[in-house]
C-alpha cells in the first residue's frame, strides 16, 4: 500500500490553474506556454571543484518607487548585481508566486548567493561568479528568446561562468 | 526562465533550474531540473531555513555533474508542510473568488480601454 492513495495527480498544474483563473476573469483565450519536443544539452567540462557558478533570478533590484513603477510598467530588462553580498531584499511584488502561503523576505530562498559563497569557501565549487543576473518574466517568449537569453548568455561568457543556477520564483 | 536555460546550454554552459512549478518548466523542457513541492516563492528552501537552502543548492550542483541525459527532473525530499493546504490557495477559482474575479477582469479591461482610447487621443 501507498502512503495515502489518490484520485487526482498530487503536483500543482500552474499551467491548468492559470489558465482558470484568466478563463474566470473573462479572458476568453489562454495563455500559450512554450513547449519543445527536443532539448538541449551540455555536459560539464571541468569538475565542480573548478567550475565557476552563477545565478539568474526572476527578481528585480529594490530601487524605490520609481523603479518599481517601471516594473510594473513592464519596461523591465535584464540586470545584474554583485555576489560579494546577498541583497538584504530584492522585488518580486510583480511576479506570480503564492503570495498567500509564503513571503519573498528572504533573499537566500530564492537567490542562494549565501550558500554558494560557502560552497566556494570549502572548495565543492571552484568559485562563485563576480555577477548574479536576473532576467525579466515576459508575457512574450519573443522578447525572452531573442532579447534577454541572448543578453544573459552574453553576461555569462563575458564572466567565463562554466554552470548557472537558473531560479524562477 | 526555462527559454534561458536553453540559450545557455546551446551556447555551451550547463545548467540547473531550481523550481517548483512542475508543469510549466517540464513542458518547456530543459536539461536540468531540481524540483521541490513547495508553493511558489522560495525555490531554494524554506525562508529563514539555511540547512535546507544549502541543502537544496548543494542537490542542484550535484544534478549538474550527475545528468546524462537532458529532461532530467530530480525532486527534493523536502515537504512544506503536513497539510499541504497551500495547494488549494495559489489562483484558486471557487464560489467565494469567481464573482470578485469577473469583476476584476472587467474592471481591468475597462482601465486598458481607456488607456488605449487616451493614447488616440
Amino acid at each position: 500500500m501507498s502512503d495515502s492513495p489518490i484520485t487526482h495527480r498530487r503536483f500543482v498544474s500552474y499551467i491548468d490553474r492559470t489558465r482558470e483563473y484568466y478563463a474566470a476573469q473573462g479572458y476568453e483565450k489562454p495563455y500559450r506556454w512554450a513547449c519543445h519536443s527536443s532539448v538541449p544539452f551540455t555536459r560539464p567540462t571541468k569538475p565542480l571543484s573548478e567550475s565557476r557558478v552563477t545565478v539568474v533570478t526572476t527578481a528585480s533590484p529594490f530601487k524605490g518607487q520609481k523603479a518599481r513603477e517601471g516594473v510594473l510598467r513592464g519596461d523591465k530588462e535584464v540586470w545584474s548585481g554583485e555576489t560579494r553580498e546577498t541583497p538584504e531584499r530584492l522585488y518580486t511584488d510583480d511576479l506570480a508566486w503564492d503570495k498567500e502561503s509564503t513571503h519573498t523576505d528572504d533573499v537566500e530562498s530564492f537567490v542562494p548567493l549565501g550558500a554558494l559563497r560557502a560552497f566556494a569557501e570549502e572548495g565543492r565549487i571552484g568559485s562563485l561568479a563576480r555577477r548574479f543576473h536576473g532576467v525579466p518574466t515576459d508575457y512574450s517568449q519573443r522578447r525572452t528568446i531573442e532579447r534577454d537569453a541572448p543578453e544573459i548568455v552574453s553576461r555569462c561568457k563575458e564572466d567565463e561562468v562554466d554552470i548557472a543556477l537558473l531560479v524562477p520564483l | 526562465m526555462s527559454l534561458v536555460a536553453r540559450a545557455l546550454e546551446e551556447s555551451g554552459i550547463p545548467t540547473v533550474v531550481i523550481g517548483s512549478a512542475r508543469d510549466i518548466v517540464e513542458e518547456c523542457g530543459v536539461p536540468r531540473f531540481l524540483f521541490s513541492d513547495f508553493p511558489l516563492g522560495n525555490p531554494c528552501g524554506k525562508p529563514g531555513d539555511r540547512a535546507m537552502q544549502r541543502q537544496i543548492v548543494g542537490h542542484a550542483l550535484d544534478l549538474v555533474e550527475s545528468a546524462r541525459l537532458p529532461r532530467t527532473t530530480v525532486q527534493t525530499p523536502f515537504v512544506w508542510d503536513e497539510t499541504g493546504a497551500w495547494r488549494e490557495r495559489y489562483a484558486r477559482v471557487d464560489e467565494e473568488t469567481i464573482e470578485k474575479l469577473r469583476r476584476a477582469g472587467e474592471a481591468r479591461r475597462a482601465e486598458q480601454e481607456r488607456a488605449r482610447s487616451a493614447g488616440q487621443g
